[in-house]
């Protein structure tokens, strides 16, 4: 039964085929211990137009579940519902916001009557792999192919960023809106490396002669929070090892092939990042959170961080004046690494989606549509410092020296953006082991055939286990 | 009284056996049921038989988290039991004379303290005690040209913190609920034996262990129970769930993570079912094993 049928139209089907529906069909939509109810729910639609494409009724109420983290609720409480609310004003939006999405949306999803749109973030978030594969999450397809609310002329797709609409696919459908565009690199304050006349490297020999210097400074070189944050350096460490290989390396480690993670460009990336971990690591950080190292960063104690571009916003508070964040691509590894030194990972993260079994899916889709009008995006932009998908929606307006250092990063790599890997969020026990495998090369001596070895094993072993969703991207 | 008793009975027991049937009875039917599925956690699912436990007797983790529930086990109730026996002999009859040392009865109410703090905060607070650099507070208190201890971030030392707050957090308890036991001891079996010249060691191991025989084996039995939990402690102050490099890796964590974050509640279930077992066999035996006629005080 494919995921975008409800059971609702299943039966329909088949009782127009004049076929009784057999028992086994409830089973496949059922869920432990908790009736269907929610699929005899009437879900709410009107008449498709061209100024109503999604087809929502206009009377119906939506309801949405904000996370409450380091992007705040004001873009939802003051841009997005109040632009939602212009064009529907009979369409009532009742809010909430939570830190803890799991624990307060899984129950309703499993109950068949969960919010309309949901914003799946934060420590406690859902497995959206899972979600699509149990049918929960409305697929977009109609959404991104709908016209775009403010851009005259071009689609909702057609006015994203390249991947954007890739990275919330799933088996070539789209189930999720990844609202935030991030990019990483390496951070550190401009101020600090002015008054030293640190220039940026781009070679790893130039990258660890800085590292040198730095260290004789007194301050640690590089660093990033073992206890809670090693995702960092898993991000480090695969985006070396794309300079080194392309993308297709991080392709084959999200599609489990065997020994993508034993190949020659993610040994030399562990080697190269071990290295680094063998010689210039504070082997305390490994029991530090990552506001511990952010804060240190903040008191110039430690000088490059790896990180996404949220770290200026989530850091605003306690940024001194003599700190200004900048942002610095992956030096390159070897002197003959495929992508050139000015390569940046950057992608769509911060997933929102539609639920298949509340009662307006189309009306939580059509909320989507206003959150990427290019007047919202640009409103997002200003209030959280992180850019959207919304492509050019924030260009020529300053917003911030971080967020423009990002930008200028990202005018630099041209067409040498990649969006990076999924394995992550497709597979969480993946994702567990690279941040246990990150903390012991980093930390713990540097063994890259290690890292690499447990790795294999560990996406050997996912992708023999029968119960958990593959998928594959290309 | 014979007419409508068993209705008086039933009226008081309904509500509670009712609430008991529905979360304890009844979510452990399911647990077992959903131990053969491969349920995500979402959505349907289907019948696999046992094939997570074949899945868990091959995983390497689930191992190393049984080692620490046993080394817990062992260790937690022996170091809490004895030194809460320690405590409570001195508040009871450390003294010169019968009663406890000076100053007992405020002894009493401190002891008790930790018990009052939710587990959840102790573990914030001990995240701290034990912080890996300089803003630790043990590391804070060292000498400045000392390297920082690593606690937590040792893989050698990690449990062993986990252990120290274990205890630290339990002793008041036990404190208490020994003291109890020995106020309930009679008097004149202490006079009679000191009047034949019995030291305080012998009093204590003669006559006050054995006379607390039954609060003892209470004791180990929550106590184990609370060592093959851990739950709150690991997931707080252990660094990356149950790190470095597993060392911290308890089975609770391991539900938990195979629960609510790999979408593999099925086999979650699996390993509840293994911890329900190791609970029931480890009460079981404790009560066996420990079993001794009742000493008449």
């Amino acid at each position: 039964m494919s995921v975008t049928t409800d059971r609702r139209t299943l039966l329909r089907r088949a009782a127009a085929a004049g076929l009784v529906a057999v028992p086994g069909v409830s089973f496949l939509s059922a869920c432990a211990g908790s009736d269907d109810s929610g699929n005899d729910t009437k879900q709410a639609t009107g008449e498709k137009s061209a100024d109503n494409p999604l087809g929502i009724d206009p009377k119906a109420g939506i309801e949405i579940v904000i996370f409450d983290g380091g992007l705040g609720t004001k873009y939802a409480t003051d841009v997005d519902t109040p632009l939602y609310n212009k064009k529907w004003p009979d369409s009532k939006v009742t809010y909430s916001a939570t830190q803890q999405v799991a624990t307060t949306i899984k129950p309703r999803l499993n109950a068949g009557s969960p919010p309309d749109m949901i914003n799946n973030s934060g420590s406690d978030l859902m497995d959206f792999g899972a979600i699509v594969k149990a049918g929960q999450a409305a697929d977009l397809s109609d959404l991104f192919a709908a016209p775009s609310l403010d851009i005259a002329g071009k689609t909702v797709a057609e006015t994203l960023v390249p991947g954007a609409v890739q990275q919330g696919t799933y088996d070539g459908k789209p189930f999720a809106v990844n609202y935030s565009f991030t990019v990483f690199g390496l951070w550190y304050n401009k101020k600090l490396f002015e008054k030293n006349s640190w220039t940026i490297p781009t070679t790893w020999a130039d990258f660890t002669a800085l590292l040198d210097k730095i260290k004789a400074a007194g301050i640690t070189p590089f660093s990033y929070a073992g206890a809670n944050a090693s995702y960092y350096m898993v991000r480090a460490i695969m985006t070396s090892a794309a300079k080194i290989g392309t993308e297709q390396v991080l392709k084959d480690i999200d599609n489990l092939k065997p020994g993508a993670w034993t190949n020659d460009a993610v040994k030399q990336a562990a080697a190269a990042w071990g290295e680094v971990g063998k010689k210039y690591a504070n082997p305390s950080h490994l029991g530090l959170r990552h506001t511990e190292v952010q804060l240190q960063q903040n008191q110039d104690k430690v000088a490059f961080y790896p990180c996404g571009s949220w770290l200026e916003n989530e850091q605003a508070a306690s940024t001194p004046a003599g700190f200004e964040y900048a942002m610095m691509a992956f030096p390159s590894v070897t002197a003959s690494d495929k992508l050139p030194a000015t390569a940046i990972n950057a992608a769509a993260g911060e997933i929102y989606f539609a639920a298949s079994k509340g009662k307006n899916p189309q009306g939580g889709k059509e909320y989507l549509r206003t959150m990427l009008s290019k007047e919202a995006a640009l409103e997002f932009t200003k209030l959280t410092k992180s850019l959207t998908v919304v492509a050019g929606a924030a260009d020529g307006v300053t917003i911030s020296p971080g967020l423009t250092s990002a930008n200028d990063a990202l005018g630099k790599a041209g067409q040498d953006v990649f969006m990076g890997y999924l394995f992550d969020t497709w597979y969480k026990k993946l994702d567990d082991a690279s941040r246990e495998a990150a903390n012991q090369l980093f930390f713990k001596g540097g063994d890259a055939q290690k890292f690499c070895d447990t790795m294999e094993a560990a996406s050997q072993a996912v992708a023999k286990d029968s119960s958990i969703t593959k998928f594959t991207r290309s | 009284m014979r007419h409508g008793k068993y209705p008086f009975i039933i009226g008081f027991l309904v509500v509670p056996l009712a609430l008991y049937l529905v979360f304890v009875v009844g979510a452990y039917v399911q647990m077992f049921q959903l131990s053969l599925t491969d349920w995500s956690g979402y959505g349907g699912f289907t019948y696999i038989g046992l094939e997570n436990f074949q899945k868990l007797w091959d995983d390497p983790v689930f191992w190393i988290a049984l080692r620490h529930n046993v080394y817990l086990l062992i260790a937690m109730p022996i170091i809490t039991i004895a030194m809460a026996l320690f405590f409570a002999f001195l508040l009871n009859s450390g003294g010169r004379k019968a009663g406890g040392v000076w100053g007992s009865k405020v002894y009493r109410v401190i002891f008790f303290f930790p018990q009052l703090l939710a587990l959840a905060i102790v573990a914030v607070i001990f995240g701290r005690v034990f912080g890996s650099d300089k803003s630790g507070m043990i590391n804070g208190l060292l000498p400045e040209s000392w390297t920082p201890w690593l606690f937590l971030a040792d893989e050698q030392w990690a449990l062993t913190c986990i252990l120290v707050v274990l205890v630290w957090q339990a002793v008041g308890f036990y404190v208490v609920l020994f003291s109890a036991g020995m106020g309930s001891i009679a008097e004149e079996i202490y006079e009679a034996a000191a009047l034949d010249g019995a030291t305080k060691v012998t009093l204590f191991f003669k006559i006050t262990l054995p006379l607390l025989w039954d609060t003892l084996q209470v004791a180990w039995v929550y106590l184990g129970i609370a060592a093959f939990d851990a739950f709150a402690l690991v997931n707080i102050m252990s660094v990356n769930h149950g790190g470095p490099d597993n060392s911290t890796q308890v089975l609770s964590m391991q539900i938990y993570l195979n629960a609510f974050q790999n979408s593999q509640a099925g086999y979650a279930s699996a390993l509840g079912v293994v911890l329900f077992f190791l609970t029931l066999t480890f009460a079981a035996l404790t009560l066996r094993v420990t079993r001794r006629d009742a000493v008449q005080a």
